[in-house]
């Protein structure tokens, strides 16, 4: 991608301690670049400082050290009204005094823009969000998916060089969600601007971002794009956060370059690979692998063993069947069980294990990652 | 059908509740207003009292006459509903924006504090203040700051401050009240669209927390221009306002229809503001 439109320097935000408490570091050093045209997604659970970020990019708070730059200018001292972001706010914050009209007029007005420009502009923002019908309505007249329009339409008619998003999907329902997603993808691409979204939704991150910012305690763990993530996941929170994960915990007995054996609980040797050098000077680790990249296999049945391939041996606990893909949970030692996810293809439609069946569990070495406690 | 008699009785209940507030306002709010109407209209006989036959007399004199005391009277309860405004709106703000709740609470409690002590012993109280023996003046004069005392008291000044003193709880709590409810994130939002703070209150701050502004307005305006007490004890003979003019009317050997007329006129320059504000809520 081409030049960065945001960054983030060693960005700092501690709020002041209330009575008793101790002051709390929302944002703990943070270090970003996000470049132009890009989609951004910050994620991470709730009261990682996702929020605080957005805010301080938008100006509506300094940070306690560190410094923030829009298209290369340096944002300190700069009020949020002169800043050449705008913001979707989770609950829209439309102004309930003045009609949608009027409410998407307002940006325009303060930046003094030529009367009938600004109607046109208006208009048409309307109608980018297929709303223009509903121009004359106040906001509280409106549904929930209707008003995130209309602050979408608000925000952007301004043309704003960033649109910052603080989880502006979370109120609608699944199906409006998913529509909505889609919507906001598709016009982001049309429009070609820089959008930061903020959402604790790793689904909706991973559907709609070019590329992800893990955050946890105040702290960036890992960015990339959403493949990135999900199959090298820097430690065991993002592994954990993004997707569903088996963990295994064991202590690492040799190692190469690149991969290394590992020792389970129950005394199992594993292969795998290790996502770090640095997890080679710890004893302790755990072995990260996704459910659908388990193979079962009937007890009986012949395998031609590879280098890559682990084979060990499970027994069948219980079954689910969820349309799509079937889970089985495989025991494979003392209390270690494994998820394992197999999809329902057309040559393999119906539960092709029962519970308590011994069976042969597998996988490749590439799909097992080695990573610090 | 039982629909339809719950319906029925339902109706019936509302209108017999009703009866207790009715009655209410015949006795004491319509009734009056009518014996002051028709004792407007009538003859002043012997000590003052109404007479016989009807006439318009005391309304030509309110207009002719008294029509400086009347303009003196709109013009200082607009005035002091004005300067309430412009200090009662940047106080309730700055208590609004305490972040700690104790504080605001103990701010609330100051504004309130005065009614503790009576009325009439609060306006005696700036008597001694601006006197030309008074407080201010013998400050003033200790420091050099005048070499003479400064007429104070008895003038439209002095009526003014005691109303703006008397008045501003009026205008602060029902203005606090509405900023309270005032979610500031709508500010965010604007400066967002790039409102600097000026924009950002007229356009936002402002129409939102209107309501508190117009009941704030009217319940000060409303006593303000009927005041008597102030204007007697702080305004002599340049702060003369209506309320002293009717009460003079009334008292000893006045005039009970001119008193009435006066009376009326004044309630009609009441009742314009008051059903502005009712009709500006009804939209809401
Ligand atoms: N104004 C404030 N004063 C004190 N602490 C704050 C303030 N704002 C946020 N915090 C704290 O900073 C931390 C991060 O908050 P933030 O709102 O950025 O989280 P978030 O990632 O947006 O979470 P969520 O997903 O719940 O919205 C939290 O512990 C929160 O309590
Ligand atoms: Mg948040």
């Amino acid at each position: 991608m081409s030049e960065v439109k945001v960054r983030l320097r060693n960005v700092v935000k501690e709020f002041p301690a209330r009575r008793g408490d101790k002051p709390v570091r929302a944002v703990d050093n943070i270090s970003l670049d996000i470049y132009d045209g890009e989609f951004f997604a910050m994620l991470g659970p709730s009261g990682c400082g996702k929020t605080t970020t957005l805010r301080m990019i938008a100006g509506f708070e300094q940070p306690s050290s560190g410094e923030i730059l829009i298209d290369g200018e340096p944002m300190q001292g700069v009020p949020a009204y002169h800043r050449p972001v705008n913001t979707v706010f989770q609950d829209y914050a439309l102004f309930p005094h003045m009609t949608i009209f009027q409410n998407v007029m307002f940006g325009l007005e303060m930046a003094r823009v030529d009367k009938k420009e600004a109607r046109d502009r208006a208009m048409s923002a309307l109608e980018m969000v297929r709303l223009p019908h509903i121009a004359q309505r106040k906001p509280r007249e409106l549904s929930g998916g209707q008003q995130q329009r209309v602050a979408l339409a608000r925000a952007l008619v301004k043309q704003p060089s960033v649109l910052l998003l603080d989880e502006p999907l979370g109120a609608l329902d699944l199906k409006l969600r998913r529509e909505m997603q889609l919507e906001l993808k598709t016009m982001q691409q049309e429009l070609g601007i820089t959008f930061v979204f903020v959402t604790h939704d790793q689904e909706e991150a991973m559907t709609m971002a070019n590329r992800i910012a893990v955050m946890d305690g105040g702290h960036v763990l890992q960015v990339g794009r959403s493949d990135e993530i999900y199959e090298t996941p820097a430690n065991r929170f993002v592994a954990d956060f993004i997707g569903e994960t088996n963990f295994l915990s064991g202590q690492l007995v040799a190692h190469s370059n690149k991969s290394g054996t590992v020792r389970l609980d129950n005394e199992t040797l594993i292969q795998a690979l290790l996502s770090h050098q640095d997890v080679v000077d710890s004893g302790e680790v755990v072995v990260a692998i996704r459910p659908e990249r388990i193979m079962l296999r009937a007890y009986d049945e012949v395998i031609e063993s590879t280098d890559n391939l682990n084979i060990i041996n499970g027994q069948v606990r219980q079954v689910y069947y969820i349309g799509t893909d079937t889970r089985y949970i495989v025991r494979i030692g003392n209390d270690i069980d494994l998820t394992v996810r197999v999809q329902n293809t057309e040559y393999q439609k119906s539960l092709a294990f029962r519970e308590m069946q011994t069976v042969k569990v597998l996988w490749d070495t590439t799909n097992a990652r080695i990573l610090t406690d | 059908m039982a629909l339809w008699l719950t319906t029925l009785r339902r109706k019936h209940n509302e209108l017999l509740l009703s009866v207790p507030a009715l009655l209410w306002l015949v006795i004491f709010f319509i009734a009056p207003a009518l014996l002051i109407i028709v004792i407007s209209v009538m003859t002043r006989g012997s000590g003052g009292n109404p007479e016989l036959p009807f006439t318009l007399d005391h309304y030509q004199r309110t207009f002719g006459v008294f029509s400086t005391v009347l303009q003196r009277s709109v013009w200082i309860a607009f005035l002091t509903t004005f300067i309430c405004l412009l200090v009662g709106y940047p106080l309730a703000l700055f208590i609004r924006t305490r972040q700690n709740p104790s504080m605001r609470r103990f701010a609330l409690f100051l504004i309130i504090l005065p009614f503790w002590t009576n009325f009439l012993v609060r306006t005696y109280a700036w008597q001694m203040l601006l006197g030309r023996e008074g407080i201010i003046n013998n400050f003033m004069l200790s420091l050099g700051l005048i070499t003479e005392p400064l007429q104070l008291l008895n003038t439209e000044f002095a009526v003014l401050l005691g109303l703006v003193y008397g008045f501003l709880p009026f205008m602060v709590l029902p203005i606090y009240a509405s900023v309270e409810r005032f979610d500031f994130r709508y500010v965010e939002a604007a400066q967002d669209l790039g409102a600097n703070y000026w924009h950002t209150f007229w356009r936002v701050m402002l129409p939102m927390t209107l309501p508190g502004v117009l009941a704030g307005c009217v319940l000060v305006f409303i006593p303000a221009i009927g005041a008597f007490v102030t204007p007697d004890l702080l305004g002599g003979r340049d702060g003369f306002m209506i309320g002293n003019l009717i009460q003079s009317q009334f008292r000893g050997t006045g005039n009970l229809p001119l008193g009435a007329a006066v009376s009326v006129v004044m309630l009609s320059l009441v009742i314009v503001p008051l059903f502005a504000y009712i009709r500006s809520g009804g939209e809401k």
